[in-house]
């Protein structure tokens, strides 16, 4: 359980999380969503105390992460940024975190060999591929058994086996009633992993909702139309109460009517149509409308600037 | 899906100061760096007093009796520390920024959420370690020195007044420079920077001192870092030096500013 109420973090000038309040369940696998660059990673470095925030609170387990005595139990944590010195193994990096809470040697090959690094282990953490550093990261992050695990854009990286690997590790620690919190800029990957979602931009909230509600309050019905009387059609379209939007290949995007309403309006005024298309918006766009007004705004104002 | 089972354990430990001094010893054993920086500090240690005491074994018969008169048989025999406190101190100055610098800092703050404890344990293995080795490598140094010297018994005796003082105090002069490294480096975070302010205080500044007339340098130079920690380290004194424990405590409280200055900002600073 990570409770976060009025959560604010100022760096200089510029604000990167913006009075964020959220509660992450155990049970289910929460996505954190947001483009890059949004307050994700902070977000998460405040929930570990790497960072202090500037207002608000935030609590595991209802506990500071900083006052929980054995913390490698509570939460497990793999950050976006690396976080292994390049000239140690594999083997002796777990093994200086494991000590710091007396965790024995034993649970240390237990965790390489589930993560599949066995035969690297001896290998200087610097010379791994990205793959391994992410496994690496994520046998850090499940060396204390934690009842949290947060995972900062797990799926950087890796290949298709790997991203497989690591869907199918969220759904089981979820399953094992554990709080699983990770972050993503990719809807898609959120998708198939989520079942509740948190969606952050500009450091802002802006939706806290089961991953179905948001697919479908989200995802609004678009028919595809391509007409030689697009003039004419507008006219009639835009009288009928839709919103138009004329794409780069002259193809006019309708929303607020069904395909059967425009096809029978077209053909009351004696209009060609050569495509009528129903369209359901995908996730990916349903989040990119949702988060496009964050970007614009932050284009225009680096823009003034 | 297939589920991937992670193995739980039933083993809770809560974080203590006595284990984080073992986590802090694997790591300093387990990066190459550090184990050659270690090497060459021995290595010189020992090496640099017998090269020294052979060079001027074999040139005795063609000194003056004023060279002579003047000679000092510690000045050899210690010569090695005067090189070990670079390696010392550049490698107190890694132990902590090559943790900024590879990210291994949010690991290390992440099981360690409290940090003072991975500062008090970083201090005590690098100091144990510092002075584990350098007592043996100024022994050694000492009586292989003098053993050479002693063909034209131009060497000094471990029970002459002060000689197991300095040899000791080097030793310990070692140690706390590996201390005040590594403070300077938890404030300053950043490896080139930390070489840069160590450096600044043993190399650069003293011999500054020499511009400055003569009063002033006089007034000054003693209170100065590296001559207050190097008076145990000497048995002949001049008016302007402190006295050897005198200045060694000087030197010794240099280390714990240092390292108080580094716990506040350790504690208060974003990582």
């Amino acid at each position: 359980m990570i409770e976060a109420r009025g959560l604010t973090k100022d760096y200089e000038d510029k604000r990167a999380v913006d009075d964020l309040s959220f509660d992450v369940h155990p049970g289910i696998v929460t996505g954190f969503l947001g483009p890059n660059g949004s307050g994700k990673s902070t977000t998460m470095r405040l929930i570990l105390g790497l960072d202090r925030p500037t207002k608000g609170n935030v609590t595991v387990n209802g506990k500071h992460y900083r006052d929980h005595p054995a913390p490698l139990h509570e939460v497990g944590a793999l950050l976006e940024a690396r976080s292994v010195h390049t000239g140690r193994s594999a083997r002796n990096h777990l093994l200086a975190l494991a000590q710091t809470h007396g965790i024995p040697r034993g649970r240390v090959d237990e965790l390489i060999d589930v993560v599949g690094l066995h035969d690297v282990a001896k290998k200087r953490a610097g010379k791994f591929s990205l793959g391994m550093g992410q496994r690496l990261g994520i046998a850090t992050a499940l060396l204390g058994d934690p009842q949290t695990v947060m995972l900062d854009e797990p799926v950087n990286g890796l290949d298709p086996e790997g991203i497989h690997w690591i869907r199918n590790l969220l759904k089981s620690l979820a399953t094992e009633g554990r709080t699983v919190f990770v972050s993503s800029h990719l809807m898609s990957e959120m998708s198939l992993t989520a079942d509740h979602l948190i969606v952050i931009g500009r450091g802002k909230l802006i939706a806290d909702t089961s991953v179905a509600d948001f697919v479908a309050g989200a995802s609004k019905q678009l028919v595809h139309v391509r007409t030689p009387q697009e003039a004419a059609l507008r006219e009639i379209l835009s009288g009928l109460g839709a919103t138009l939007h004329t794409t780069d290949e002259g193809l006019l995007e309708v929303s607020g009517l069904t395909a059967e309403q425009i096809g029978e309006a077209a053909a009351a005024q004696k209009i060609v149509l050569h495509e009528l298309t129903p369209h359901q918006a995908s996730l990916e766009e349903a989040f990119m409308d949702l988060t496009r007004g964050e970007l614009e705004f932050a284009a225009a104002g680096e823009e003034a600037a | 899906m297939s589920a991937v089972a992670i193995p739980g354990t039933t083993f809770r430990g809560k974080v203590t100061q006595a284990r984080v001094i073992p986590s802090e010893w694997t790591k300093l054993r387990s990066v190459r760096s550090t184990r050659w920086s270690l090497l060459v500090a021995t290595v010189l240690t020992i090496g640099f007093p017998i090269l020294a005491a052979s060079v001027i074994s074999s040139h005795w018969g063609h000194q003056s009796p004023e060279e002579r008169a003047n000679f000092n048989p510690l000045d050899p025999a210690l010569i090695g520390s005067q090189i070990a406190q670079l390696a010392i101190g550049i490698l107190g100055v890694l132990v902590i920024t090559a943790e900024y610098s590879t990210g291994m800092i949010r690991a290390t703050f992440t099981a360690v959420p409290r940090r003072l404890p991975v500062l008090w344990a970083k201090a005590t293995v690098f100091a144990v370690v510092t002075f584990v080795l350098m007592l043996p490598s100024v022994l050694i140094a000492f009586f292989a020195s003098q053993s050479i010297l002693s063909r034209h018994h131009a060497n000094i005796a471990w029970s002459h007044p002060g000689v197991a003082r300095a040899v000791i105090g080097a030793a310990l002069y070692l140690t706390v420079i590996a201390v005040l490294s590594l403070g300077l480096g938890t404030i300053v975070r950043n490896t080139a920077g930390g070489i840069a302010t160590f450096a600044a205080v043993f190399f650069v500044i003293p011999p500054l001192m020499n511009v400055l007339p003569a009063s002033w340098n006089d007034a000054i130079s003693p209170y100065l870092p590296s001559n207050a920690g190097r008076s145990i380290i000497s048995i002949t004194h001049d008016a302007h030096a402190l006295a050897p424990w005198t200045g060694f405590a000087l030197f010794c409280g240099y280390a714990a500013i240092t390292l108080v200055v580094a716990a506040v900002l350790l504690v208060r600073r974003d990582t």
